[in-house]
Formats: structure tokens, sequence, C-alpha cells
């Protein structure tokens, strides 16, 4: 019978990866996030490195419209502290409905969303692709490893080939990440590009991670206390099994006629 | 509850027999949890605490859920988000509830084939069987409609191609989908009443558990040798039987405390493994994805939609003989909700006079092609349409019917079953002589 749950087990965590399998995909190499595993927890001074990208670069199109100013001093996150979320927030201007005008964004305002039409929302870009699938379609992987949205993110920050090419008007670069092979995006970084105060690396590659970390971040900001929660509730729970099963034991012995001896 | 003779609920104090004269809710309660229950049960008996553990995880937490989701097409997108974000502790009962339909899943899974391995279906349970299938059809339509809250890509896209479905009934198709969607294509009318029938359905599902329940209390539960407890007196029955409480449910709770412990390691550690990247997308009625892949539990029903193609001779047949009627789409819907229906008449097609798998030599073969059937059919839903995931659809639909339709017709006649134990006594102590010490402490009842 155990056989039958396991095969049971096995048709319903193995065969519904395939689900991920998403066609001409790039190729995407796994990196060793910091958030990664069961243990893995966001790098405080990566996010708000990861934040500075942002702002610097990636919000002159992009937004992030899902996330809250304020959770910008969240714990688990890039965690500024009070009076610096306040000072980011008046980085940006935000559509009031009640005043049917911009005005200067405060803490409990969200980020504002993309100023291109054609560039997308990037808050939950890191949860809406999969880098990776794992071996053989399985991605059990995903365990460790996480589902590769921001090694995808990484990968297409870093995949530019220097190659262009112009269609109907647009011009599209062509990047070793991206599906399809031709992205309409610029190459949006390059080596020093944005600087930070503690002089930490700013190659290419230390910029496209930190940016991925930081998008990770906005995609699952509650990304270590689920991790604490389920940690508890598993310790907690594997307890419980263990007096049960001393229980169930002992409720059963004197059916299956063990009982003589066993108090 | 008829059946198995056994102690009945007598009031104690003054009180009780007041209560009990008026409305006897403690002795329908008492009767329930004492109810004898086959001593010999194995692990794949405990399916049924976590299933309506499952239903009650999915009505509480998706009652909360509830209170902060709005059913907009506008907002609906945007309030899961704000679930995810600003409600204190949303994150985890949104978690919970998306995985916990996959829990629901796997278990209802697995009580079905316990139920086919050890002929659970037969006479005289097949009121349960029939309740069971229904259960089990709500439960897809609930998940379905469920998934289509969150207003994804894939929620949107699942959606116009399931409805799309109806619309491939002949003449009256097309209205039917407009009634379905409220309108011409999957849009805010759609939600909106998916949102309210999602709501409503897992309390219709409650309503039949409890039917489900009581018609197997009336028959008695089946047990791993299909042998009937004795019922001549209340001495013979007790030698058969313990009280389902403390003995089952001790047992079944610790089963759930494991099933929990893996279930929570999946929500807190990958929350979204199960799910489909598409679906953290808003909705978008212009851009189709690339791939629409349904849930890992409608796989299998939806490769056998997929593998009758107009190319398929049992299809031109079908469009030959109905004169067009009956083309290739709606072969497959038929094909589809045939799988299911097919399953309900197990009571019927099958022919043996020996109700447990485990006295079958034959049966036991064809049963567990069946289980890798299931699996291979599972995995072929999520491939893509093409060469050779098309013909394997087609063999392996193939053999989900005749399992059904001919080989359990076919095996009652030709199969010479092995000895039964005359009763479920002799069974237990066969596995747990009088007096063995020698027993293994991993011992399971009845492994």
């Amino acid at each position: 019978m155990i056989r039958k749950i396991t095969l049971s087990a096995i048709a319903a965590l193995g065969l519904a990866a395939p689900a991920f399998a998403a066609g001409d995909t790039g190729h995407i190499e796994d990196h060793a996030f910091s958030f990664e595993g069961p243990f893995g927890t966001f790098d405080q001074m990566q996010l708000q490195r990861g934040l500075k990208v942002y702002t610097e670069v990636c919000s002159a199109c992009h937004g992030l419209r899902y996330v809250p100013l304020r959770t910008l001093g969240d714990a688990g996150g890039p965690q500024l502290p009070e009076d610096q979320v306040r000072a980011y927030a008046e980085f940006y201007e935000v559509f009031d409905p009640e005043l049917e005008d911009f005005r200067t964004a405060k803490p409990t305002d969200h980020f504002p969303p993309s100023s291109l039409a054609e560039a997308p929302d990037l808050s939950l870009m890191a949860k809406a692709r999969a880098g990776f699938h794992g071996p053989y379609g399985l991605g059990i992987n995903q365990f460790v490893k996480g589902m590769g949205g921001a090694e995808y993110i990484s990968a297409i920050l870093q995949g530019y080939t220097g190659e262009e090419k112009e269609e109907a008007g647009t011009i599209f670069y062509e990047n070793t990440a991206f599906p399809g092979g031709w992205i309409a995006m610029a190459p949006p970084l390059e080596d020093g590009y944005v600087e930070f105060d503690d002089e930490h690396a700013n190659d290419l590659a230390h910029l496209a991670e930190d940016t991925a970390a930081f998008l990770m971040w906005t995609a699952e900001p509650k990304q270590n206390a689920r991790k604490e929660a389920g940690f508890v509730s598993v310790l907690f729970l594997i307890v419980l099994s263990v007096l049960l099963y001393l229980t169930n034991k002992r409720v059963w012995a004197p059916v299956k006629r063990r009982d003589e001896d066993q108090s | 509850m008829a059946g198995i003779p056994h102690d009945h609920y007598e009031p104690k104090t003054k009180a009780e027999t007041w209560l009990h004269k008026r409305l006897p809710i403690a002795g329908l309660l008492y009767d329930t949890l004492m109810i004898p229950t086959p001593k010999n049960l194995n692990w794949m008996w405990i399916w049924g605490i976590i299933l309506t553990f499952c239903l009650v995880l999915q009505i509480a937490t998706g009652i909360v859920l509830a209170m902060h989701y709005t059913p907009h097409v506008d907002f609906a997108f945007a309030s899961i988000e704000h679930i995810m974000r600003n409600v204190n502790g949303g994150h985890m009962i949104r978690y919970v509830h998306m995985n916990g339909a996959s829990l629901f899943f796997v278990a209802v899974y697995a009580h079905i084939f316990r139920g086919l391995y050890y002929g659970s279906y037969k006479e005289p349970r097949e009121i349960t069987w029939i309740i069971g299938i229904l259960i089990f059809v709500l439960m897809m339509g609930t998940a379905f409609m469920g998934y289509v809250l969150p207003w994804g890509q894939m929620s949107f896209w699942g959606a116009t191609v399931i409805t799309g479905l109806f619309g491939a009934i002949p003449f009256i198709g097309e209205p039917i989908q407009t009634w379905l969607l409220g309108g011409p294509a999957v849009d805010n009318a759609t939600l909106n009443r998916f949102f309210s029938l999602h709501y409503l359905l897992p309390f219709v599902i409650v309503g039949l558990v409890a039917l489900h329940i009581w018609a197997f209390h009336t028959t008695g539960n089946n047990n791993p040798t299909g042998v009937e407890v004795r019922r001549a007196s209340k001495e013979d029955a007790e030698k058969d039987t313990v009280p389902f409480f403390p003995y089952y449910v001790i047992k079944d709770v610790f089963a759930l405390a494991v099933i929990l412990a893996i279930f929570f390691a999946v929500v807190g550690f990958m929350p979204n493994y199960l799910g489909h990247p598409d679906n953290y997308i808003e909705a978008n009625p212009l851009a189709t994805p690339a791939h629409i892949v349904p849930e890992w539990y409608f796989l299998p029903f939806y490769a056998i939609l997929r593998a009758f193609t107009s190319e398929v001779w049992v299809v031109q047949i079908a469009s030959f003989v109905t004169g067009g009627i009956i083309d290739a789409k709606f072969f497959g819907v038929l094909a589809m909700f045939g799988a299911i229906a097919v399953m309900a008449l197990a009571p019927w097609v099958d022919t043996s006079s020996v109700r447990s798998g485990k006295y079958r030599p034959m049966f036991k073969w064809w049963f567990w092609l069946l289980v890798i059937d299931f699996v291979i059919l599972m995995w072929l839903g999520a491939q893509p349409a093409e060469e050779p995931y098309a013909t394997f659809s087609l063999i392996a639909s193939a053999y989900w019917f005749a399992y059904f339709l001919v080989i359990l017709p076919m095996l009652g006649v030709i199969e010479k079953p092995l000895p039964q134990p005359e009763t479920i006594e002799e069974d237990f102590d066969e596995h747990y002589p009088a007096g063995s010490e020698s027993a293994s402490p991993q011992a399971s009842p009845a492994e």
C-alpha cells in the first residue's frame, strides 16, 4: 500500500511540473541566491542595492504598481529606516484620483505603474517567469533552487549579445535569455552603471543579481515570514506525529494482543 | 444506523434524558463516533478523514479569503496581491488554500483507487460509490472555478478553453456557453458567477459528504479482505470490529499529522510549485499564453479530451453515422465526461463475486496497469498536442475505457479467485497471532 501512496505522491508532485515547460525559452543558468532553499532569506544589503538600481534605471520605464512604498521599511525586506522610507517616497509623483492631479507620493502610496505602455509591470515578474524546470522536467529541485524567476531576470540583464535589428520601426536587441532571442528593451545596465555608497562591486553581473534579488522581494515580500511559518508548522507536526504514533500504538496494543507486558 | 449490531446511546443524567426525548442529537453523534469498524483496515483507509479535513480547511480559509477578495475584472488580481501583501497572515492563508486544493485531489485520487482495488463500490455500497463520484465531479467544478478567481492569464484562458467545451454540444452548445458565461466571452459576469458558485458548491459537497457517510455507516465499512462483518449477534460483530473511537480516530489523526507535515513543507518552502507562473500575470484577453495547461489534477481528463482528434477512426465512424453531428470536438467532450461516467458504472460492470482485489490474481495486474495508465495520462495532459503524445494519449484513453467496459466484465467470468478468509477476525489474527512478541514496531494494523 505504501507503494500506492508513493505513486499517488509522485503523480501529484512530479507530473505537475511539466506545466512549467514554456516553449522555446532561452538558456538560464542557476545562481545560488541567498533566498533559495527552505532556510534561505533575503540579504537586506542586496535588496537595498537592488532598490537603488531599480530607482536609477528600471523605474524610468517600468513600474511596481502592486508594491506599497511603506513595505520598503518592513522586516524581511530592504528594511529602510522610517525617515528614509518617507524621503524615498518623495522621489515619486503619483496620480491622486481625489485631487484629479499628480502629487508627491507618501509611504502609504504604491510605487507608480509603468510609465511606458510597452514596459511590463515588474511587481510579480520574478514569480511570473520560470527560468528552469529541473532535471527531466520534474522540477522537484524547486525546493532548493527556487523557480528560477530571479535567475531569468538576471540572465535577461546579462544576455545581450550586442546584435540589433530593426523590424517595423522597432529596434530589437539580441538576448540569449529571452524567449525567441530578440527583445525590444535596450540593454539597461553595463559595468559600473550604478554606484553604491559602500563601494560594493558594481560590474554587470553584480548589478543584475542585485536587481533580480530586489524583484524577487517585490514579488514575494513575505517570503521570510512564510518560510518561518513553514518551518514552525513542520517541526510542530513532526513532534505531534511522533506523539500520535506512540498513542496509536498504545491504543491498538490490546486489540493486537501484544498487551500483556506493555503497560 | 442500522446494520452491524452494537451498543446504542443511553442517556445517563437527567439532563441527557431530557434532551434525548426532545432531540436525540447526542445519540446520533455517539452512534456515528462509536460505529463498529472492521479492525483490519489498512493505511489506505485514512483518506476519508484526510478528505473531510481538506473540505473543512478549504471552507475555513476560503471564507477568510472571500472577506478580502474583490470579484471584479478590474480589481480581482489586485485584491489577491492585497491579500498577499497587506492582510495579516494573508499570504499563508492564500497559499494554504491554493495548495489545499492539491492536497484535496491527491487524497481523493488515493481514495478512489483504494475503492477500485478493494471493490468498495460493489453491492451493497453502490450508493456510497455513486455519491462519491458526484462529490468528485463537484470538487472538479469547484476547483476549476476557484482557479479562475485570481484572474491571472491561466485563470482567464483556462476558463475560456473549458467553457468552450460546452460550445461543442451540437445545436444548443453556443446558447448554453453564452448562458454559462453570462455573455459572449469570459468577462466580469463570468467572474462574478464563478465566485458565487465557488462559494456555494463546497456546501453542497458538505451535504453530499453527510449522505456518503450515512450510506456507508448503514452498510458498514468495506475492509481489505472484502469479507463482511458478522452480524448474527453483537458478540460476533465485536470479534470483527472495533469502535471507530478511539481506534481509528487516533490512527487517522496520526496519518493526518504526517500528511500535513509534508503539506506545510510545500506551503512554506515551495508554495508555487504546483501552480503556473503565467497566473502571476494579470488576465489579458488579447494575449494568448504559449501553452494553456490546466491544474495537475485535471490533466488525466484533459488528456482524454484531447486524445480524440478527427484522424481517429472511432471519431470518423461516429461522425459518419451521426451525419457530422458528433464531430471530433464534441467526441472529445463526450469522452472526457464519459471517462468519469464509466467509473460510476463500476458496481454494475464488475461481474466478479469476489470483492477485494487481494484475492483476484488476474485483476491485480489490470488494476495496477490502470493506476499507471492514470499517471501516464496525467503526464500526457501536460504535453503539447503533437506526436508522439497524441498517439500515446489515444492508447492510454482507450485503456481507461477498456478497463471498465471490457476488462472488469470479462475478469469476473474467466478469473479463478484465491481462497478468502472466513471472517475478518481470522484475517486479523493471521497478522497478529496471540501472544506474539515478534510483531515489528513498524507494523501497522493489517499491513
